[in-house]
């Protein structure tokens, strides 16, 4: 005798893209359990059910401990606390992506301040800064040249966090004034966005426009990869187009927010239906 | 239908609310989190954190 493995989605914010999620549900007759973060808790050794967890937490800090502690329980957590860990650490990523032979702009960490103004004459300007965790573009600065360097360098090494003084380095790429966004569910890249803007910074969050993109061949192949190489079953990739055309792997996101993309997709496919799927074939039944 | 508790204005919810969904007032632009569905009440939704993101 078998039964239904219990489905659980973790997220203290039901956003546009959480509650489409919540209705694909709904449309195969499932009513998961919505498990708000912000009152969750979990004792090390209780043992419950094994659900499977779509984890939709905003905040990294609660979605990679939750997940942690979802694994310990014996939980199946979509993305993996691994996947979280790797790609909410900008140099986890990058180090996780030049290990898989992919194509990435070339990186480099300082671990202060003063040994990032060293990394900077080997890397070059302009260069591109950027904090290990953050998303939606938020404190990366351009560096074009030494002395914005040593200026923005000066209130790094002010931030109270050691971490915060850890800097994460990039080589500047000039890209087309767009980026791409592909999102990958379950190993398979289901559609890809440019997202536009006159900000050098192409964040939707801000500003940038998303419009749909050919999802070449090449493209899904690279996107695949990278979510790969962070062990992402659940992944929204940026990509990023040099001057001379190729495209390099820019960052992986675990909670891809991808309302946008759907929007520009209109009824041709349901991004919240396929990561459902996904999570049923994790779903398996168990012995009562 | 909930009223934004910093402008007063009314704010319907796109489809059938959920609890802890997040609605955007038409006015103020402040976002609000749905809190409980019968009756429906809404309240400031928390600020946005330093690690939030994708």
């Amino acid at each position: 005798m078998s039964r239904a493995v219990p489905l659980a989605v973790l997220a203290s914010r039901v956003r546009a893209d959480e509650k489409s999620i919540f209705e694909a549900f709904a449309r195969r007759g499932i009513a998961p359990q919505h498990l708000d973060s912000r009152a969750w808790w979990h004792q090390l050794g209780d043992r419950g059910p094994r659900p499977t967890v779509l984890n939709r937490e905003i905040g990294l800090a609660r979605a990679t401990y939750a997940a942690r502690a979802l694994e310990s329980a014996g939980a199946t957590v979509v993305n993996s606390a691994r996947a979280t860990e790797l790609c909410g650490d900008k140099w986890r990523t990058s180090a996780a992506l030049v290990e898989a032979g992919l194509p990435t702009p070339r990186t480099a960490l300082g671990l202060t301040p003063e040994a990032a103004l060293t990394a900077l004459e080997t890397l070059g300007y302009p260069a591109v800064v950027k904090p290990l965790q953050g998303s939606w573009g938020r404190l990366v600065a351009a560096l074009p040249d030494r002395r914005t360097a040593e200026t923005v360098l000066e209130y790094v090494a002010a931030l109270p966090s050691p971490q915060a003084r850890i800097v994460y380095l990039q080589e500047w790429i000039a890209k087309p004034g767009r980026d791409i966004r592909v999102v990958v569910v379950g190993g398979e890249a289901l559609a890809a966005t440019y997202r536009r803007s006159e900000d050098w910074r192409t964040n939707v969050a801000r500003g940038a426009v998303s419009e749909l993109c050919a999802l070449t061949p090449d493209i899904a192949k690279l996107a695949v990869m990278a979510a790969q190489a962070v062990e992402a079953e659940i992944a929204g990739v940026d990509l990023i187009e040099d001057g001379t055309g190729e495209v390099l792997v820019l960052e992986v996101n675990h909670g891809v927010e991808f309302s946008g993309l759907q929007q520009a997709l209109g009824d041709t496919l349901s991004v919240a239906d396929r990561i459902v799927d996904h999570l049923l074939t994790k779903s398996r039944p168990c012995a009562a | 239908m909930v009223t934004c508790p910093e402008c007063e204005n009314s704010v319907v919810p796109a489809g059938k609310p959920v609890i802890g969904e997040i609605v955007e007032c038409g006015e103020c632009a402040s976002e609000l989190e749905i809190l409980t569905l019968d009756p429906l009440r809404a309240a400031l939704a928390p600020e946005i954190e330093e690690d939030w993101g994708e």
